[in-house]
């Protein structure tokens, strides 16, 4: 068992679940109360990696993030090295290929809430922010547990991206999905039966914690 | 004194209103569809970007300016002093009703929030339900802590949209003569939509008949409401 891969890989999806988090809360309230044509725009794009192939994701980030570009090199200038192959260059490219898991369970979850209940709350003086927080959040957890847990999951389970953005570099961007596809490429069927097997762990137990909330919350609203 | 000057459309419907409505309690009156609901959201600010925006809007409380198309003012809902109680009462369901209540009061220490609190509670009639939940609370009891819960701020300006319809007549009457009395010593002025002509005759109210969104006339409910009067009184006699 690759236990170095093991904690990276819950390092990357927990590190990346808290930024998806604090980015898809306020984006999926400005896609639920806003208004304007631009936010079709908005959505479409938070959407595209739900459709875009993994690998042709992570081949994106690399050229944009690699030393040809203005960004790549701008990024290179401020933190000192590249983030193509190291483990805040996972970060970018998670945060970006799980953005829709995060996003759309908000968003879902959101827009159930009685519109009513928004413009009491906008009448009583609340401005976005204590809309937001005190009562979509509220209103709204269990999506808010089941954008958590699928951003999660999606990370663990991560394998394009991750291999075209961050190789194969043992503690710094080596995964469990990555120490199971070297597995199988080296015919080491037991160790990747094991492997699969936590995957696969994580996922049920991840799965079983969203459904036992909806039950625990009594119902199956928002 | 409440000024408005309304054209607006929301898809074919077409609201055109200009009066002023100096009265302390003023009855909109009118049939489903009139317009009652279009013409509150409007004064509470609470239409503005929506397809129906208003194209030629102006509205004035006391001479302030709350919106006013032709110069782009706008005020949000939250700084124009009106609170909106409508039929259903649109409690934060995961919230108390104490904290219900003083969700608008978060200025306010936190000692003087309860004052507050405990004082809207008791107007209208509603103290022993403070620790309950929404789900917890009955129709009627629900209007009475959304009816708490828009004074509690202070607004100038309440509008009510058909909000005792689920009070008995006499907890209503009972509710609304207590009202009254509040409204005026602390200078609200209230405008209550309705399509039930009792709600109008028996508040003593200035009455504003609404039909098809356009204003139809403006004046005491016995002038007003003349021929709801002997629709209602024909209705009676019928055994």
């Amino acid at each position: 068992m690759d236990w170095q891969a093991l904690a990276l890989t819950l390092r990357l999806a927990t590190v990346t679940t808290a930024i998806l988090l604090a980015v898809a809360v306020p984006l999926a309230a400005l896609l639920v109360l806003g208004r304007g044509r631009w936010l079709a725009a908005v959505e479409a794009l938070a959407s595209l990696p739900l459709v875009l192939p993994p690998t042709v994701l992570g081949f994106f980030l690399l050229v944009l993030l690699g030393p040809r570009t203005a960004v790549g090199r701008c990024i290179t200038a401020l933190l000192g090295h590249p983030l193509a192959f190291s483990f805040s260059g996972l970060v970018v490219g998670s945060v970006i290929y799980s953005l829709p898991f995060a996003v759309q369970p908000l968003v879902a979850g959101f827009a159930a809430i009685e519109p009513a209940l928004v413009d009491g709350a906008r009448l009583l003086g609340a401005g976005s922010a204590r809309v937001v927080f005190t009562l979509l959040v509220p209103l709204a957890r269990r999506s808010l547990v089941a954008s958590a847990v699928l951003s999660f999951l999606h990370t663990v389970g991560e394998f394009g991206v991750v291999l075209m953005l961050g190789g194969d570099i043992p503690g710094a961007t080596r995964t469990l999905s990555i120490v199971l596809y070297n597995q199988v490429e080296n015919f080491d069927y037991a160790a990747a039966n094991s492997t699969a097997a936590i995957l696969l762990g994580l996922s049920i137990v991840a799965l079983a914690a969203i459904y036992l909330t909806g039950q625990i919350r009594g119902g199956r609203r928002a | 004194m409440l000024e408005l000057a309304l054209n607006a459309r929301r898809g074919s419907f077409h609201l055109e209103v200009e009066c002023r409505l100096a009265s302390d309690w003023t009855v909109i009156f009118g049939h489903s569809g009139a317009g009652k609901s279009t013409l509150l959201r409007l004064l509470a600010g609470l239409d503005r970007n929506s397809r129906g925006e208003t194209a030629n809007a102006r509205i004035a409380l006391d001479g302030r300016l709350l919106t006013d198309s032709a110069s782009g003012k706008w005020l949000k809902p939250g700084r124009r002093q009106t609170g909106l109680v409508a039929q259903h009462s649109s409690l934060f369901p995961h919230l108390s009703v104490e904290a219900n209540v003083a969700y608008g009061l978060a200025g306010l220490d936190r000692n003087l929030r309860a004052t507050r609190v405990a004082e809207m509670l008791e107007l209208v009639d509603a103290t022993s339900l403070v620790n309950r939940r929404p789900q917890d609370l009955s129709g009627g009891q629900a209007q009475r802590v959304a009816l708490a819960r828009a004074l509690a701020p202070g607004p100038r300006l309440l509008l009510l949209d058909e909000p005792f319809s689920a009070l008995d007549g006499t907890a209503s009457d009972a509710l609304v003569d207590r009202l009254q009395v509040w409204l005026r010593a602390n200078s609200v002025q209230t405008v209550l939509a309705t399509h039930d002509a009792t709600d109008a005759f028996s508040t003593g109210a200035e009455v504003a008949l609404l039909r098809e969104g356009h204003l139809a006339a403006v004046g005491p409910a016995a002038e007003v409401l003349q021929d709801e009067r002997e629709r209602i009184a024909r209705r009676l006699k019928t055994p």
